[in-house]
């Protein structure tokens, strides 16, 4: 699973190590991670990091890390981690917008998570460039799929990538 | 193979004008000795055992509407006249296949190769044409019938023989491509591309099978059929057009350095033949401008391939026509 935290050090040589080095032992694998350089009023420094790190170990390493004076300020647990980007052209407004969207949102490993619409300046068909974000390929090409069949009764145009999970 | 080998042309179109002229000069030139024994139009025809003077027989038709005895008809060529290839570049009507099919059937039972760029026969009945032609030992060739001078399906019969193919994509509509790159480059409105296309010849007068996505769908359709060995037809593709593509959606994928582009596809694994819209990165190699035919094909062993070409017009037909003919003559 995907995990994002931020943690809060002491602006000292060395802690950076000291904070990372509990992550690797628990087995994660760091993907970024972004230091900051101006203490607060404190003289703590936050870190970004991103890690790759399977679910069971999150709550060891929380342990880990507070027993070496490392302050957890926030952790995410990233699920949504596959994206496609499609186009949906139709009268999107007048047949419930929301409802489109709720389609994908309510399977629970597939969410709309950023959407743009282009309204015509007469009565025409809208344009609306969707992200749709799920937790793995097969659960994205769900919910590609779900959109085709909502396109296809609410009579959109659906336009997905080349290639594409879908 | 023969040393002077006769072949005959139904249809006088710009296309088989293009045929008779090219291995008219051909001849004159002494690089080959293909000399034409009958040609036909929709009202007459001419049969010369020995070779007709083209030149005299094409100013005629420019004259007269007629290229030969209006007594006489391409079914007399096909039943009676000498010829060892038949060039059938009639009209295509991609609902009957008529008359061609009739005509192709007739030649090849006659024991003659048949080169065709006349999309019906081969979209609608090219098992049963390539049986006949088996039984009679004869070539049937159409390269003309898919992306004009890109040689598709001879790359895809000889040039990468031994490859899986595990996906081929393809713009296999000039018309098509030319109004979705006018509308990304110059943010015109579908029916303002459309009226663009028209005016310059790019769009037929009715440009319906275009637009619809049929045309580039018959072509999914050959070449399921021919190179894939599949048994298909258009009422197993899910075809979608592009009327519905609007400008906005065009200016909503350039935000992110993509566009929109009508592919014909084929996953074979998948059975998956579908032509639709499709989002592509600006960079990637199908992304052609104007009429342009692209075709990618996805392999194991040669990797990604990417042609481009021109797709249609009388020239590149005739260049895919005349090919076909010397590989006969080549391989024969
Ligand atoms: N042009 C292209 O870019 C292109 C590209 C790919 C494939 N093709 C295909 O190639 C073929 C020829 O195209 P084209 O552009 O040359 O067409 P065209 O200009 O419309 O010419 C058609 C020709 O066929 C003749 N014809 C009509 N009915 C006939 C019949 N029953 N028997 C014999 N001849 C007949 C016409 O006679 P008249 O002269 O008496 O009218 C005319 O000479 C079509 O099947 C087309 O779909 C064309």
């Amino acid at each position: 699973m995907q995990v994002s935290m931020k943690l809060s050090l002491r602006d000292a040589p060395g802690n950076l190590v000291a904070a990372l080095i509990p992550i690797s032992a628990a087995g994660g694998n760091i993907k970024t991670v972004i230091h900051e350089h101006i203490p607060d009023a404190e003289g703590n420094v936050a870190v970004h990091v991103v890690i790759e790190i399977p679910e069971e170990q999150i709550e060891p390493l929380k342990a880990d890390l507070a027993e070496n004076g490392i302050t957890i300020i926030r952790l995410g647990k990233e699920r949504l981690l596959w994206r496609e980007t499609v186009i949906l052209i139709g009268h999107l407004i007048y047949t419930n917008l929301e409802d489109t969207i709720n389609r994908v949102d309510d399977t629970g490993f597939a969410e709309v998570t950023y959407i743009t619409i282009a309204m015509p300046e007469m009565k025409g068909p809208s344009s609306a460039q969707l992200v749709v974000r799920a937790t793995g390929p097969d659960e994205l090409a769900k919910a590609i799929e779900i959109l085709r069949q909502v396109a296809q009764e609410k009579d959109f145009l659906l336009i997905v990538p080349l290639g594409g999970v879908a | 193979m023969k040393s002077q080998i006769r072949i005959a042309v139904i249809g006088l179109g710009a296309v088989g004008r293009g045929v008779v002229t090219t291995l008219d000069r051909m001849q004159k030139e002494n690089t080959s000795s293909c000399i034409i024994s009958a040609v036909s139009d929709s009202r007459s025809a001419c049969i010369m055992p020995d070779g007709i003077d083209i030149e005299a027989m094409l100013a005629q038709k420019e004259k007269t509407g007629i290229c030969g005895d209006p007594a006489l008809s391409s079914r007399d060529i096909i039943n009676s006249a000498p010829y060892d290839i038949l060039v059938e570049v009639s009209p295509t009507d991609v609902l009957s296949a008529e008359p061609a099919t009739e005509y192709i059937r007739a030649a090849l039972a006659r024991g003659a190769h048949v080169v065709t760029s006349n999309k019906g026969p081969i979209a609608l009945h090219y098992q049963e044409l390539a049986t006949l032609a088996k039984k009679h030992h004869v070539s049937l060739r159409y390269e003309a019938t898919v992306a004009g001078a890109i040689p598709i399906l001879h790359i895809l019969e000889h040039d990468i023989i031994g490859n899986k193919i595990n996906a081929l994509y393809g713009i296999l509509n000039g018309t098509c491509n030319y109004i979705l790159t006018r509308m990304s480059e110059e943010g015109l409105t579908y029916p303002q591309a459309l009226e663009e296309a028209r005016k310059l010849g790019y769009a037929e007068a009715d440009p319906q099978a275009d637009v619809e996505g049929t045309d580039a769908a018959i072509k999914v359709v050959i070449l399921a059929n021919t190179i894939f060995q599949k048994s298909i037809s258009l009422d197993d593709m899910s075809i979608t057009g592009i009327e519905q593509v609007t400008d906005d959606a065009l200016r909503l994928t350039a935000g992110c350095d993509t566009t929109i582009r009508l592919i014909g596809e084929i996953i074979p694994d998948k059975n998956i033949y579908r032509v639709s819209p499709q989002i592509l990165p600006k960079t990637h190699p199908l992304v052609v401008d104007g009429s342009l035919n692209a075709i990618t094909l996805k392999t194991d062993l040669a990797g990604d391939l990417t042609f481009i070409g021109k797709g249609a017009g009388s020239f590149e037909t005739t260049s895919a026509i005349v090919s076909d003919i010397f590989y006969i003559l080549q391989s024969g």
